[in-house]
């Protein structure tokens, strides 16, 4: 959120960064001198690749990381957290806009001229004051958002201006024109090309810190001035001539570089492999409570009262320190079994989850010329290699043995030559890099609409009812034109060079077409929707370029191709057979597959009451890489809870960051291999997904098997790389990699399991298998993963038979988290859940990442009425309560007390019906229970410390997401009441049963 | 010798069952042709580049397609126009199908009990649609996951085992019943 009279990143540049280096200078230490540099051509003879010329601008990355305060802030690497906020502009009303584009950007399409005066996109900060200073000039950009990048997070409540965006979703008109015309549905169209890459860091630091890996990295270089796995750790089995060859005058050495203080002395890679299974049994023998086997029956207490960690897999703590965090990338099982037969033993699924373009704050950019992979395989340099001399490193996948280019040899941080293996490619598991020349192909065609800077952006309208109504918005015109197409049966497109205009360009004419547009179809009496004709219309406009279309849809499409038909029946709503959870029509699908070609993607807004067959509309998202979203009985009057949840997701989704054209591919350790994909894209190879857009806020997962033994290998890796075309027109290659051992033993297996992970990837399985076969066989398919992998554990791992359930401390919440999964509104039986709903949730499996799809199936529950400052986080100034997590039971409720529910997409305040007074009055600022006002989603600001601690809590969890949850409080007789209950889990209901009498009924089947 | 029904059964099966051997061999080069992809990530970048891919891909399932299309019109050769090729699916499975007709006419019972388990599997294959109420039997866009890729491989090459084997089988035989009488 811009806030007004703020200069944002779309700037002059050179104004940006005065503005910065002058905070930026007083505030922090580190951000000195080589700010003033940042104009300075870093496009150089870069015969070693990097620019050594600049001095100080390499050290800067490394007091960052050593000392700043808050270590998750400390951020090198710009692209992450660029707070590019004017997006959109056209609706913005905001007078600082106009500067923001007009500003000479001296921009080059060409994304291997590193002009850092251009460069400088991660300058996106919302307070100057807080401003980190830009990246320093060099090739290597390193940025340390320091507070700016929190401020601007401030809860979205609690936003005090009208920004650019907020003006786009308080007014925005064609959202809410539904009303009086429930047939007027929208589509928008746009090349947004950069209007979207402003991704509000929504992240909290604290978050990051708390999901280990990355940052936990960085925390923990912050006590140990030394980068550990350089001290004096000398690789024994190194040829003593390469010993000797390595240590290179210190001279270049900067002083500040204290993260290799001791440097040069030999050749110190980490022995990938050799001993790490012997040198500790790190991850688990930390925790003895890890090896202990559990008899789920008597122990019933096993919901940890902090939220769950992952496992941390079983190696030496020097690789694992280099480890990808798992938030970005983890793995069902953190012990990888030897072969085939020993992972069918354990019945446990072998997949990967993946967050690949997560908002980071810590992200290292590379650019350089070359990027080195492996010739074979064309895997990406990693921490996870193993040099065997200076001049040559052996692939980890393929186990090629390749050279070190020259280039490579010089290490830019240290600028010392002939250590490699202290690059910052081989010191960090998710890295991105800038591509080179060779990797961009972008045509002629792509270069008209993609031009640089902040000019590029093209937008154009369509709506539709029965008609294809097109908006001329020709510069020059006074005001927009309005071409009607009444043949829908063979769509064309009218004057095509004037309906996609410039968004710079022709802003005045967007906005008062955006002004007019609710008003425009009031009166209308159309109640039919030709959605297909309009989609294929919007294709054609869109095809020469690419782009994002965002189609807006209020009811069943029901003229012309694509016209679907009701499905539903109420009657059998509850029944777990013969519902419509397949598309009608394959018009979708393949409209999203010719989208896909184009590298348009295509994101779909449902705001319906009615049933709208999602199943069949969802295609045009699911296949073309966008996202759906769904608003249940959206009225813009009389559902202000809704409309307050569109005009927050809406923000999200027009700010956040966009990759465009992107392309991922997953590569792993020869010997496995993946098999299944689930998320929103095309699988245009066995190994590579086409995502014409990708965004933060999606996930994806995969299923492996192992095709050849991996008896001869301790460590398998797995790389995910994802290309994309940034709004900035850079190509970038954001590469994430991941190293676990392989085990001979089904209890090691067993012992590195990710219960989080295995919940879900089975969740995607399910989704797959209730679309193929039906809901009930997905839901015995569930339950029988379960009951599979404990009998093995307790037949082939447990010698000695007890009674009970006996399941390891890995499992030890599969049950209640398969429960849970059973209850939640994919797989649900028993109620009334409306098909649309279901099939939403669905998509919202298959298309989240696992932290959300965790938190949606199995909520976190609090107690808030006794909030305190116990155990609290410090962040920013900010205390933030931390109450533990209770068990989803009602027995866990208690009358006079309050209960925070939060289940990611949604919070729910309890409130018990003896409620203290005390809590009422000083956070609710009500008299007494019965002056709860119903609906209330939104707690007062009130001035005491109760109500400071409950805001703080809730306004710290939403920022740990991207969409914005809203919050209902419920009272007892609320309508809300049935679906917090609903999320007890553990409880029973008329159609599923409770927690122990689930953990009884595998009992049975595993004793068997 | 005696030119007897079966004999003429015999023929003919001869005959299309070298047509259905082409099919296969067909459907494994299609197979192999989706496997195969460049493997160098820059190329895959290139936005014309998967167009073409995609274009291919849509190609070979459409050309697997299981219903005609009826869009009608004049036929564009496959390439440009994927969605109007020929299907090879359908033809299959119904000139096996006639195949088992004929020896149930025939009454060559034996050869009839051999080809009824594969009539059985087509039966299947036809009606269990690949996940959404598409046309095609093959899914462009599931197509591509590995599993289900190497099921259809394995798939082919069972089948052309079994078409070569039964080739010789119905050569045999036709021999044998032309010289019996």
């Amino acid at each position: 959120m811009s806030h007004p009279g703020v200069p944002v990143s779309g700037g002059p540049p050179t104004g940006l960064q005065a503005q910065n280096g002058a905070p930026s200078a007083s505030g922090s230490p580190y951000a000195n001198g080589p700010v003033q540099n940042a104009l300075m051509s870093s496009h150089m003879s870069v015969s070693q690749g990097y620019n050594s010329q600049l001095p100080g601008s390499y050290p800067h990355l490394i007091p960052a990381k050593t000392s700043s305060p808050l270590c998750g802030q400390s951020n090198y690497g710009g692209s992450q957290g660029s707070g590019q906020t004017f997006n959109r502009p056209p609706v913005a009303l905001n007078p600082v806009t106009p500067s923001l584009h007009s500003g000479p950007v001296p921009r080059m399409p060409l994304p291997n001229s590193q002009n850092p005066a251009a460069a400088p996109m991660p300058s996106g900060n919302f307070l100057p004051g807080a401003n980190p200073p830009p990246p320093p000039p060099s090739n290597w950009q390193y940025n340390y958002p320091s507070t700016g990048s929190q401020t601007n997070h401030c809860p979205p409540g609690a936003q005090p201006t009208v920004s650019g965006n907020t003006n786009l979703t308080t007014n925005h008109p064609y959202v809410s024109s539904g009303d009086s015309s429930h047939q007027n549905s929208f589509i928008k169209s746009g090349i947004t090309s950069n209007a979207n890459n402003g991704s509000m860091v929504v992240h909290s630091n604290y978050d990051e810190i708390e999901g280990g890996g990355f940052l936990a990295t960085s925390q923990l270089t912050n006590k140990n001035p030394k980068m550990s796995r350089s001290v004096g750790y000398a690789y024994p089995s190194l040829p003593p001539g390469y010993q000797n060859t390595t240590p290179p005058s210190g001279t270049g050495m900067p002083p500040s570089s204290l993260n290799y203080p001791s440097g040069p002395q030999a050749f110190t890679q980490t022995p990938l492999g050799a001993n790490h299974l012997t040198a500790s049994m790190s991850g688990l023998s930390l925790h003895p409570e890890g090896l202990r086997v559990i008899n789920l029956l008597q122990e019933r207490n096993m919901l940890p009262s902090t939220p769950l960690k992952p496992p941390v897999p079983n190696l030496h703590e020097d690789i694992q320190k280099l480890n990808c965090n798992p938030e970005l990338f983890r793995c069902t099982l953190t012990s990888i079994p030897q072969t085939q037969a020993l992972l069918n033993k354990a019945k446990l699924p072998l997949g990967l989850l993946l967050h690949p373009f997560k908002d980071l704050v810590q992200l290292p950019v590379v650019t350089s010329n070359t990027i080195v992979r492996c010739r074979s395989c064309r895997t990406y340099i990693n921490p996870f290699v193993s040099f065997l001399d200076q001049r040559r490193w052996k692939c980890n996948l393929c186990y090629r043995v390749n050279d070190v280019p020259e280039e490579f040899m010089y290490n830019p941080l240290t600028r010392v030559y002939g250590e490699p293996h202290r690059r910052p490619e081989v010191q960090n598991a998710t890295i991105e890099f800038m591509a080179p020349s060779e990797y961009m192909f972008l045509t002629g065609e792509y270069m008209l609409s993609w031009l640089p800077g902040n000019t590029r952006t093209k937008i154009g309208f369509i709506t539709f009812d029965s008609t294809i109504h097109f908006y001329s918005l020709q510069e020059g015109l006074s005001q927009p034109q309005m071409l009607i197409v009444s043949d829908i049966e063979d769509v064309f497109v009218p004057m095509p060079e004037n309906l996609l205009v410039n968004l710079n360009e022709s802003k005045e004419l967007v906005q008062d077409l955006l002004k007019t547009l609710p008003q425009m179809f009031t009166k209308t009496l159309e109640t039919q929707s030709a959605l297909g004709p309009a989609l294929q219309a919007a294709f054609k406009l869109m095809s020469p370029t690419g782009g994002r279309m965002s189609v807006f849809q209020t009811q069943l499409p029901t003229l012309g191709v694509g016209a679907l038909k009701p499905r539903e029946e109420p009657s059998q709503r509850s029944s777990a057979k013969e519902i419509h959870l397949t598309p009608s029509t394959d018009f979708y699908k393949k409209l999203a597959l010719d989208c896909s070609g184009q590298q348009v993607a295509v994101d779909l807004f449902l705001l319906s009451g009615q049933y709208s067959d999602l199943a069949s509309l969802g295609c045009i998202s699911r296949y073309s890489a966008g996202s759906v979203y769904y608003y249940p009985s959206y009225h813009h009057q009389h559902n202000p809870v809704q409309v307050q949840k569109l005009q927050k997701e809406l923000q999200r989704y027009l700010t956040r960051k966009i990759g465009f054209e992107a392309v991922m591919r997953i590569r792993c350790t020869k010997g496995l291999s993946i098999h299944t994909f689930h998320g929103n894209f095309f699988v245009r190879s066995t190994d590579l997904l086409s995502l014409p857009n990708v965004n933060p806020d999606a996930g994806y997962a995969v299923q492996m098997s192992v095709e050849e033994s991996l008896t001869d290998t301790q460590l398998v890796s797995f790389q995910s790389a994802l290309l994309y075309t940034s709004s900035k027109g850079e190509r970038r290659i954001r590469v994430h990699t991941l190293c676990l051992p392989v085990v001979a033993t089904l209890n090691e297996v067993f012992l590195g399991a990710d219960v989080q992970a295995i919940s879900g990837l089975l969740a995607n399985m399910a989704v797959d298998r209730s679309v193929s076969a039906s809901l009930s066989d997905a839901r015995d398919a569930l339950v029988n993963a379960v009951i599979d992998s404990l009998a093995a554990y307790r037949s082939l791992v447990l010698s000695n038979q007890q009674p009970g359930l006996m399941v390891p401390f890995s499992l030890r919440l599969f049950p209640l988290f398969v429960l849970a999964l059973l209850k939640q509104k994919s797989f649900q039986t028993g109620t009334n859940a409306r098909l649309d709903e279901r099939i939403f949730a669905m998509c919202q499996v298959k298309n989240q990442p696992l932290v959300h799809l965790m938190l949606t199936t199995h909520p976190n529950l609090y107690r808030v009425d006794n909030l305190s400052d116990e155990g609290a986080l410090n962040i920013n100034d900010r205390t933030i309560p931390q109450p533990p997590i209770l068990q989803l039971s009602v027995e866990k409720l208690s009358r006079d007390g309050a209960f925070l529910l939060d289940a990611g997409s949604v919070f729910m305040l309890w409130i018990g019906k003896n409620c203290a007074q005390n809590f009422l009055c000083q956070v609710l600022g009500v008299q007494n229970y019965a002056s709860i006002p119903q609906p209330m989603t939104d707690l007062p600001e009130l001035d005491t410390p109760e109500s400071a601690r409950t805001i703080a809590f809730i306004s710290w969890l939403r920022e740990q997401r991207p969409f914005f949850p809203v919050l209902y409080v419920i009272r007892d007789e609320s309508p809300m009441k049935a679906s917090f209950l609903q999320n007890m889990v553990e409880d029973r209901t008329e159609s599923a049963l409770s927690y122990y009498e689930f953990l009884l009924h595998i009992q049975q089947q595993v004793n068997k | 010798m005696a030119f007897t029904f079966a004999a003429f059964c015999y023929m003919l099966t001869l005959v299309l069952c070298a047509s259905l051997i082409f099919f296969v061999i067909w459907h494994i080069i299609a197979f192999d042709e989706l496997r195969t992809d460049f493997k160098n990530p820059i190329d895959q970048g290139n936005p014309a580049r998967a167009r073409e891919r995609l274009k291919n891909i849509e190609r070979i399932c459409c050309l697997l397609r299981k219903v005609s299309v009826r869009e009608g019109g004049k036929r564009l050769p496959a390439r440009t126009a994927p969605r109007r090729g020929p299907q090879l699916v359908v033809p299959e499975y119904s000139i096996h199908g006639l195949f088992c007709l004929m020896f149930l006419c025939a009454a060559e019972w034996v050869t009839l009990g051999l080809n009824i388990p594969l009539l059985f599997y087509h039966l299947w294959r036809y009606f269990h649609r690949p996940a959404d109420g598409s046309e095609v039997m093959y899914d462009a866009v599931s197509i591509m996951n590995a599993d289900i890729l190497n099921y259809c491989q394995k798939e082919s090459w069972c089948k052309l085992a079994f078409y070569l084997l039964s080739f010789f089988y119905y050569l045999y035989s036709m021999v044998y019943t032309l010289v019996s009488f």
